[in-house]
Formats: structure tokens, sequence, C-alpha cells
């Protein structure tokens, strides 16, 4: 019944040196924990300076791991080396916020999708194969395989990220805002692709955002960050409709709501909430 | 901006240091026997070796670094191999020579390059192709081309600006001016090529910035818009390649010496380097990059000044 | 003689490889520029001249005949001869061997030392970064021909030496130019996919790094190659070059000495000098053009930003309603492009009345934000913009002259931008940028605005206005930004207030308490307020009225209680039903059993 979570993070610390004579580093993670099993999406929410791009950073090995420990598949993975960490790559993926700049605007998208494939050994006769697999994963035509980043939108772009996140075949997508930057249907299409690729292949996210709406519509299990801590994790709907924290209550009155007036109760019970609370965080 | 202003002193000095050391080691370093070259081939190993202790030559190199250092803290730059005159002397004479031409062509690259590089930005037009064909000009054509052509016209065809020669400013203003016009003039067209590319680059982008919309949005005249908020954003850019260009008009007026017979710290240098003399060319070092500290010291300033953030830490 | 090592256009240059070059072949691109065939005709000709020296001349460009001296034209002297009987155009042509060899010999130095080092420092960072950016700042400060002096003082006239020197003095300028190219590519987020992909640190450099750099490095060779051909001249110009060797600087050295009997013995080596380097320059220029797309049209289009949009059509039509403060018919704005002019609005037309808050919905490219900026006068230059009319409290604001604009703007119509730190001015304190308005509009003396700014800072929720009022802007942070945006928009009692994407920049959180500002301040002044969003949130949160755009055409106007219960368009609704606010939560993951 215990099955060994994908990934486990116990009391991470993040720091950052700061340049200058006898500048303290700055801490942006305070000790976080949490665990992400096979299959499962846990969402990550928080604002701007809340730590959670930097948590993904941590798991993909992009940022500095100061104290404890992050474990995948049981095995410790903070502070491998170089090699080591290439190793992984098969195992754990992104696919980041910006579609614009996360693809090389000089490769087709043939090239961007067969890097990853040519790194793990896969010949290119095969890879050629699995590239067009990989396209038809993601609902976009075979012959994109030939075309530029810069002449896809960027619901299409986002679609070519994820197909080079999943080109081998990894059991972790670290996703980093990754719908945030998109038009609102486009939004809820990519959404979709995420929860149909999961469903088939059985992969989990960590899925950063800033979006109580988009991590409820997502995520298994939610997380929600406030200056470099956990102050929530649980069920998602739980923590989405019903937060016991009072910082999660304060994101979920601000969200608005596209209902004039279920959105007009959330602002009073929001004001309300906030002359009662002595002003909380601003 | 105290500890700002401390820490390039303290690289300015760094700069001077290492660059004398440098330059001395690398002088010091084979070549022919300057006793040699200095006595000429008809001169007895004696005579030579006489000669050798006269320099010190015999000494081990660390021994005369040393000994030069200590002279130069002391304000003294040995004796020329030549002319055996203190280098003390030859450089001071020379510097208000080279300084007049260098300090006037730099005054008048930053007020001309300032007005063209804004006026294209702004206007566009034959202006801003004028200034794209300049900054092609004023690449291609080196200072001392230009120097010459100047001379060629205005002074050998013409005759109405002296040829060559320097009349100091305390002896003879309106001399002084006539002498150093041509040279500084000739020093100036490629300056001005560079900066005021620079200058309307930068203006260019800066009213592309979302602020100057905000600020049109408030109903501000374009006038105020574009001198005050505008050029204040892109002096910063202007200003550094400004500083860089100093330097740029030391080595073009070494040339630029030569063509008006301007007895500069670059003809100093010169003959130093056509004859070999060490003590020479180590005086004009030290002095140049001394110099140069001065005036990234000036522009750090400015910038700091013009930079809210470096201002305020 | 000066280099570009400006970092920032180093930094653009980075990012300038436009990926349709790569596709059409640079030379294809290349030939299509005219000055680029001239220039590189030009160039070939030089090398064939300095590679066929012999062929073309019988005459040794050293050996002097005195009695011959100074000829004219002739047969045997088809440029005649020199002081001392040289001929001059074997000098010349022999001369381009000189300096061809001579920049050559920088260009290879310069590369070969400066782009490794680039490469390595930009990418690694760490202590070699450091140490190496010391070095090259050293260098940098020292002017080039006094290095080139203390050489040659040591080892005596010798071109090819003092250019292989040169080629180090040099070198800096190509390790800062790669060093910030590479540091601008580092952060892009596709070579953090790439090291995600287990690429190894020499193919992600080969792969990713390394295109970037080749073409501004491409650019700066052409221009080190005529700066070399320059100083070479220079030096042998003071007579330091290589004895027994013709040369273009030291046939000007020979002319510059018969400068009162023979000043044309000059043109010949000036005219070589300045259209070799010519060449090199116009090639650097179109390299840069072929390589970066065309950034002089887009130049040219931001520029004339400020003078007030281009061509404005008028028709007249009915007179509008009392309480309408703002009344747009027939709005269409278009962009130059390749294909003919493109219109990105067609015929749009609103009304907001006193009071009323619009909410201009739609995805990105429909226009929205297009059609706010119409009615401030703040399209960009190349746009062109006619309206049947665009009425504003009885005044037609197509019909008004820049300055009668200018007047209106600021005064009358406030603006709200979408990104609260790049729009405020960064030189100046957030206090001055509050008061020159009022100054300028309401006439205000400077104490009275500064107690009218502090006021206002007050009235939008800043809670230390004395402190906010003398910070810069890096001082404060994005939501107190915005809340200085709004005190600037709302200082001269505008009648109509137009706020773009206002909250998109922040935290939801931060939204609100903005959204919350906007409507008090709305309903305390009775202004109109047009609000252009793509959050149907922020809509069903502050707007009265809702249009929704599409592709530059309105597709539904409603109330918004009406909007959003009954939508009428099927694109409105396709909207409405994407957003995922609202929807089921994702149900828990079962529990797996004992199967793995």
């Amino acid at each position: 019944m215990t099955e060994t979570p994908l990934l486990e993070v116990d009391d991470l610390v993040v720091e950052y040196d700061v340049r200058g004579f006898r500048r303290s580093p700055v801490r942006v993670l305070h000790g976080i924990a949490l665990d992400v099993r096979r299959g499962e999406t846990l969402g990550l929410v928080g604002e701007s300076g809340s730590g959670k791009s930097t948590l993904g950073r941590a798991v993909l090995g992009l940022a500095p791991v100061t104290e404890g420990e992050i474990r995948f598949e049981g095995r410790a993975i903070s502070g491998l080396g170089k090699r080591e960490r290439r190793a992984l790559s098969s195992d754990i993926q992104v696919v980041f916020q910006d579609p614009y700049t996360s693809l090389n605007p000089a490769m087709t998208v043939g090239d961007i999708l067969a890097e990853p494939l040519a790194v793990g050994g896969v010949a290119k006769g095969e890879a050629r194969q699995r590239v067009k697999d990989l396209l038809d994963a993601v609902h976009l035509p075979t012959d994109a395989a030939q075309r530029l980043p810069r002449e896809f939108s960027g619901g299409q772009r986002q679609r070519v990220a994820i197909a080079r996140a999943l080109c081998r075949e990894p059991k972790l997508i670290v996703c980093d805002e990754p719908v945030s930057a998109l038009d609102l249907s486009t939004q809820a299409r990519v959404l979709d692709l995420f929860v149909e690729i999961q469903e088939r292949t059985g992969v989990a996210y960590l899925f950063v955002s800033h979006d109580l709406a988009v991590v409820r519509h997502i995520a298994h299990r939610v997380a929600v960050m406030y200056r470099g801590e956990i102050v929530e994790l649980g069920d998602g709907d739980t923590v989405t409709s019903t937060p016991e924290h009072p910082y999660t209550q304060k994101l979920l009155l601000a969200s608005p709501v596209p209902d004039p007036d279920a959105q007009a109760t959330r602002r009073a019970r929001r004001l309300e909430a906030a002359s009662s609370g002595a002003g909380g965080a601003r | 901006m105290f500890t700002f202003l401390l820490r390039r002193i303290a690289s300015g000095v760094a700069l001077v240091f290492v660059t004398a050391t440098v330059t001395f080691f690398l002088t010091a370093m084979t070549g022919s026997d300057p006793a040699r070259r200095i006595l000429g081939p008809t001169a007895t190993l004696d005579e030579v070796a006489a000669k050798q202790a006269e320099l010190g030559l015999d000494q081990s190199v660390l021994q005369r670094y040393l000994d030069w250092l200590g002279g130069v803290l002391h304000g003294d730059l040995s004796t020329s191999w030549f002319t055996n005159e203190p280098v003390t002397t030859l450089v001071w004479a020379a510097l208000p020579i080279t300084l007049s031409l260098v300090v006037s062509a730099i005054v008048l690259t930053a007020v001309i390059s300032v007005v063209l590089g804004v006026v294209s930005a702004v206007r566009g037009g034959w202006l801003d192709n004028a200034v794209q064909v300049l900054s092609i000009v004023g690449f291609a054509i080196p200072s001392f081309l230009v120097g010459l052509l100047l001379s060629v016209v205005f002074a050998v065809q013409l005759g109405i600006l002296p040829a060559i020669g320097y009349t100091p400013f305390s002896v003879d203003p309106v001399g002084w001016l006539t002498s150093i016009t041509l040279p500084a003039v000739a020093l100036t067209v490629g300056a001005v090529a560079t900066v005021s590319t620079q200058t309307r680059g930068s203006m260019i982008e800066v009213l592309g910035q979302d602020y100057v919309r905000t600020l049109r949005s408030r109903g501000l005249p374009t006038r105020s818009i574009l001198l005050k908020h505008a050029l204040r954003n892109a002096a910063p850019a202007s200003l550094t390649v400004l500083s860089l260009q100093f330097i740029a008009l030391i080595s073009g007026a070494v040339v630029i010496e030569k063509v008006f017979g301007l007895n500069g710290i670059g003809q100093l240098a010169t003959s130093a380097a056509s004859q070999g003399d060490v003590p020479l060319i180590l005086g004009v070092v030290l002095l140049v990059v001394t110099l140069v500290v001065l005036v990234n010291l000036l522009a750090d300033l400015l910038l700091g000044w013009l930079n809210p953030k470096v201002r305020i830490a | 003689m000066s280099l570009p090592t400006d970092p920032t256009t180093a930094a653009t240059l980075g990012h300038a490889i436009d990926p349709e070059v790569r596709r059409a072949g640079l030379v294809k691109r290349l030939v299509r520029i005219p000055t680029a065939v001239v220039a590189l005709v030009w160039l070939v000709v030089v090398v064939a001249a300095a590679v066929l020296a012999p062929l073309l001349t019988s005459q040794s460009p050293t050996a002097s005949d005195i009695l011959d001296a100074l000829a004219p034209r002739g047969p045997g002297h088809p440029l005649g001869t020199d002081g001392v009987g040289r001929d001059v155009w074997a000098q010349l042509i022999y001369g381009a061997r000189t300096s061809l060899v001579g920049a050559l010999i920088v260009v290879i130095v310069s590369l070969v030392v400066g782009l490794p080092a680039g490469l390595i420092a930009g990418y690694f960072r760490g202590r070699f970064d450091g140490i190496s950016t010391w070095i090259a700042s050293l260098l940098m400060a020292q002017p080039a021909i006094i290095i080139l002096l203390v050489v040659l003082t040591q080892v005596g006239r010798n071109t090819a030496l003092a250019m292989f020197v040169f080629g180090f003095v040099i070198a800096p300028g190509v390790f800062r130019l790669v060093r910030a190219s590479v540091i601008a590519v580092r952060e892009e987020l596709f070579v953090d996919a790439a090291r995600v992909s287990g690429l190894t640190d020499p193919r992600l450099i080969r792969r990713h790094i390394l295109p970037v750099v080749v073409a501004p490095t491409v650019i700066q060779m052409s221009q080190i190659f005529g700066i070399a051909i320059v100083v070479q001249a220079g030096l042998e110009f003071l007579g330091l070059g290589s004895a027994n060797q013709a040369s273009w600087g030291g046939m000007l050295n020979d002319a510059f000495q018969a400068i009162y009997t023979a000043p044309r013995l000059l043109v010949w080596p000036a005219l070589a000098i300045i259209l070799t380097v010519t060449a090199c320059a116009l090639l650097g220029n179109a390299l840069r053009d072929a390589l970066g797309g065309a950034p002089a049209a887009r130049r040219r289009r931001r520029r004339k930003e400020l003078s007030d949009t281009g061509s404005v059509t008028v028709s007249t039509s009915p007179d509008v309603a009392d309480d309408v403060a703002l009344q747009i018919d027939s709005l269409v704005v278009s962009y130059p492009g390749a294909a003919g002019d493109r219109e990105v609005v067609h015929g749009v037309s609103l009304a907001i009345r006193r009071g009323e808050v619009l909410g201009l919905v739609g995805e990105s490219g429909s226009g929205k934000s297009q059609t706010a900026f119409s009615v401030l006068g703040l399209l960009p230059g190349a746009a062109s913009m006619s309206a049947d009319r665009i009425q504003f409290h009885g005044e037609d604001l197509t019909t008004l002259s820049g300055a009668a604009m200018n007047r209106l703007r600021g005064r009358r119509i406030g603006y709200i931008p979408q990104e609260p730190m790049s729009n405020l001015d960064p030189s100046f304190r957030v206090g001055s940028q509050l008061v020159d308005p009022m100054r300028h509009h309401l006439g205000l003396s400077r104490k009275d605005a500064r107690a009218e700014a502090l006021r206002l800072l007050e009235r939008v929720g800043i809670r230390d206005p004395e402190r906010v009022f003398d910070a810069y802007p890096h001082q404060i942070s994005g939501g107190m930004a915005q809340r200085v945006l709004i005190a600037g928009a709302v200082s001269c009692n505008p009648e109509l207030l137009i706020a773009d994407e206002p909250t998109t920049a922040l935290d939801v959180t931060v939204q609100a308490e903005v959204l919350d500002l906007i409507r008090e301040l709305q309903a305390e002044r009775e202004m109109a307020v047009l609000l252009v969003t793509h959050n149907f949130g922020v809509v069903a949160d502050i707007c009265d009225t809702v249009a929704v755009m599409r592709d530059g055409r309105i597709v539904e106007v409603a109330s918004a209680d009406d909007l959003f219960s009954d939508p009428q368009d099927a694109y409105t609704r396709m909207l409405l039903e994407s957003s995922v606010e609202g929807a089921p939560a994702r149900k828990p993951l079962p529990v797996i059993g004992a199967t793995r």
C-alpha cells in the first residue's frame, strides 16, 4: 500500500548569493517538503516571489540546493554531478511558461524534437518516425516538422514544447506556468491536452501556476506557497474551494469570477475579511 | 555613491600600476642591446660596457624595476637615453599640445553628436541619411587622411591656416586657436561619426519605451518629453561611447601630430619608438594611462549622477 | 577607429539572427543589397590585384631611380613615379598585399583569442569570466597606437609583428561582443530546456550558443578588417612600417614629404585606403541587414511616434446623445505591410455614457488596444487611422490639431497602462512625474502641485506618500507603481479614463485592490471608463457594459449581466465556456494498489 512517491522534497532550502562585499545570501525557499506520486498532478500555486518557480527549477537541477534533499524514485538527485544529472533527462522533463523563448528560433520543429532523441541514442530513421508520432500526440499536423517555431501561434508553440518534453517518455514533467501566456480559449485546450496525455501515459506533473482556477482544473492535489513556504497542501477540490489557511482564503477571494452576481458576493466577502483581518499582507 | 567612487578610484590606481609594470617588463625583455644602439656600430666593447653601467643595464631587471618605480613615486621618470634630458621635462612640455588637441576634439564631438543624434532620431529625413552616411565615412577615412586633406586645402592651397606648428594659449590665444583648428577638426570627424550614431540609436530606443508613451498620454509638451526625459535616458550610452572615444582620440592624435608638426606626446612616442628610447616611452605610457584613468573617473562620476540606481546605493 | 563594443548592441545583435536567413542562404540575401555587391566587387578587385601583382606590373615597387623622379603618367609608369623614382602603380598593388596580409593577421589573431575566451567566459562565468573581463577592460583602456609604439620601441620596424600585436589589442572587442551575446542567449528558456534534455556542454554550445554568436562576430570581423588597414597605414605613415616593403601608409608618408611639390602623390594611396575600408564598412552593414532582418524599417516606424497619428479621414454623421461621453463611429486602423496595408481594426463603433464603465474584451490580436490608443491619439507612427467620428464631449477628436489633442490628453482623458514598472521614467523621481502634468495643465505652483500629488498618493492607498514621492521608480514595488500611475491618470480630474489591461501584470491580490481603487475613483469623480482586458473575471467585477472584439470587429455589445447570463454571439459563448473558472475540480488520483 505504501508505494514510494515518484518525487520527494524534504526541507528544501534554496539561497542565491548576492553580488557585493559581505552581503548575506537571499533565501528563496525556507524548508519545503512535498511529494508527487506516479501519474499524479501536484499543483503549486502562489503569487510572484512566492518561490514556486524556484522550486520547479530546483527539481530540474537549474537552481542551487542549499539544504535539504530532493529524491526521485527514492534516490537523492540534489547535488548530482553533471553526468548523472544528464542521465536523469530521460525521467524528468520541463514545459516552460513562455512559448516564444523556450524554442530555439533558428531550429525547425523537427530538429527541436529530434535533439533529445539524439541525446537518448535514438537512430535517425527511427527519430523521424518518433517525431511524427509526437506531433500527432499533441495534435499538430505532420508537416509542422519542417517549419520554424515563429510560424506557429502561442498555443501551437506550447504544443511543440509539450511534445519535446514527451520525447524521452519521462515519468515527471515540471510545468512552469505553461498556460499563463496563452489566450483564454487556447488555455483550455492546452490544459485538456495535458490531462489527455497524463491519462494515456501515466506521467506525473509538478504544475506551477499563479491561477487557482487553472490548478483546480488539472491538479489532484494542490500546494499553496507564500514567501518561500508551503502554507497549505491538500486535496485539490478542498484547497481551491474551501481553504483553511488565511492566505489561501485571501487568494481565493481575490480571484474574480466571470459572473457579475457571484463576483459581487465574493468581493463583499473579501472586503469584509480584509476589514476584520486587520489589513493582512499587502 | 561614495563607495562606488572609492571603488572606481581604487581600480583606476590598479590600472595605472599594472600597465606601468607590464610595460616595464615588456620593454626590459630581450631586443637588441640598447647601449650598442645608442653608441652606434663603431663603438668599442669597453665603451658599450661603460654605457651599460651608466644606464644601469648591468643590474638585474627587478632591481631596475624597483629603482624606476621608486623614481616614479618621487615624480622622477628617469632620463631619455638619446637626448639626456629628464623624461619629466620632455613630457610636461608636450602635454599641453596634446591636451589642447584632444580636449577640443572631445568637446566638439560631444556638442555636434548630441545635436546630430537627437535631430536625426526625431526628425528622420535627409539629416538622418546624412548621419548614417557620416557614420560610414567617419569609419572609413582615418583622421590623419582627413588631416592631410585639410592641410592641403586650407594650409597649402588657400593658406588661411598654418600648416604646421603650435602656439601656446598663454602666448597668443588667437594663434593657439588657429594652430589647433585643423588638427582638432580632423580628429573630430571620426569621433562624431561614432558618437552621433550611438546617440541616434539610443534616442530611438528610448522613444520606443512605454514610459515615453505614458508621458505623452499625460499631455506634456513634446519638447519637454524629448529634451528632458528622452535625452536624459539616452545620455548614459552616449557618454560611455564618448569616454571610449577619448582613448581612440589619443591614438588618432599620435598620427595627427606628425601631419601638423605638433611636438606633442604622440611625436615623443613616435621618436621614442623609432630610436628605441625605453625611458621615454615608459614615461609616455604612464602619462597616457593616467589621463585615461582620470577621464574614465570623470565619466563614471557623470554616469553615476545620471543613474539613480547608482546614486542612491 | 573605434569598435562596436557596447554590450547592449551586442545583446540585440545576438538575438537578431533571423531563421529565415538560414533557409534563403546568406549569399543570396547579400547579393540583393546593392551596396553589398559594390563592396564585394571592390574587395575582390583588391584581393586579385594583390595576388596577381607580379602579373600586373613588371616594375619593382621598391626600386628607385633618381633620374626618373616625379615622372608623369606614361607607358612605363601607368601612374607615374614618386619623389625617388619608384613606380606608383607597382607600389599600389604590392602595397595592397601588405595591407591585406596585415589585416588578415589581425582578424585571425583577434578571432583566435577573443572568440573562445568570450564563449567560455559567457557560458561558464565564474572566475575565468572575472579575470578575462578584467584583462579586457585593462587592454581597452590603452590607446592602441601607444601599445604598438611600445612594442616597436623594443623590436624596431616590423609591420607583421605590429599587426600580430594589434590582434591582441583589439581582441577584447571580440571577447566582449561574444561574451555579451552568449550571456544574452544563456538567459533564454530554450537553453534551459536543452540542458534539461540532457545535452552535454560542448554539444549545447555548438547547437544553441555558437549559431547565435556567429552573426555578430562575422559583422565585427568585417569592421576589424577595415580598422586594421587604417591602423597599419597610420604606423607606416609614422615611418614605423617594415623597411623595403611597399605599403599604402608608406606611400602617404613619402607623398607627405613632397606635399608642396607633388600633392597629387597623396591621391592614389588615400583612395586605395578609403575605398577598401569603406567597402569593409558597407559589407559589415549589409551583413547586419542580411543576417538580422530589416531593423531600419522597424526603427523608422517607432521614430514617427512622436508626430501625431498620420492620416485621418473624416466625414460627418448625426449628433450624439447628451449623456454620451465618448462616441466612436466606424474606426479603422491599418499598418503598412509587405503585401499592402494590413487592417487591424475594421470599422469599430462604440459609445460610452458619462459615468459608465465599458469593458472592451478580446483575445490577443483582436484590436482592442489599437482601439483604445486611437482615442488617445497614441497609435504607433506607422499606423493610419480613420473614423467617421470620435466624439468626446462635443469635440470631434479626429479634427483636432496635435497641440489641441495634447491639451486634452492628461487633462480630460486619463490613461492607465498595463505594465507598471516600464511606464515610469526610471531617471526621475515619482513625485516629479506626478507634479509636471498638474503644473502644465492646471497651472499650479510647485508647492501646490506637490501638496496635491501627496494627497493623490494617499488617496490611491499609499501609506507613506512622502517617501514614495521622493522615491525613484526602482525603489517601489509593482503594485505601488501601478497605484502611482493611477494617481497620475486621475491627477487632472479627467472625464474619461482609458485603462489598457491595468491589472494584467499584477498578482491577483494586488489586482483586487487596484480594481477596488479604480471603482472608487470612478464613482467618486463620475468618470467614464474604457477598460481593455482579456479577463472575464475583471469584466464581471467592474464593468457596466461589455463589448466583445474579435479580429478587429465588435461581435457583441451587452450589459455585463446580460452578457454573462445570455451571450448572443457564438464567439462570446465559446470564450465564456473556455473559462476554467468555476469548473469542477479534478477528481483525486485513485490510490494505486500493489501493482508495481
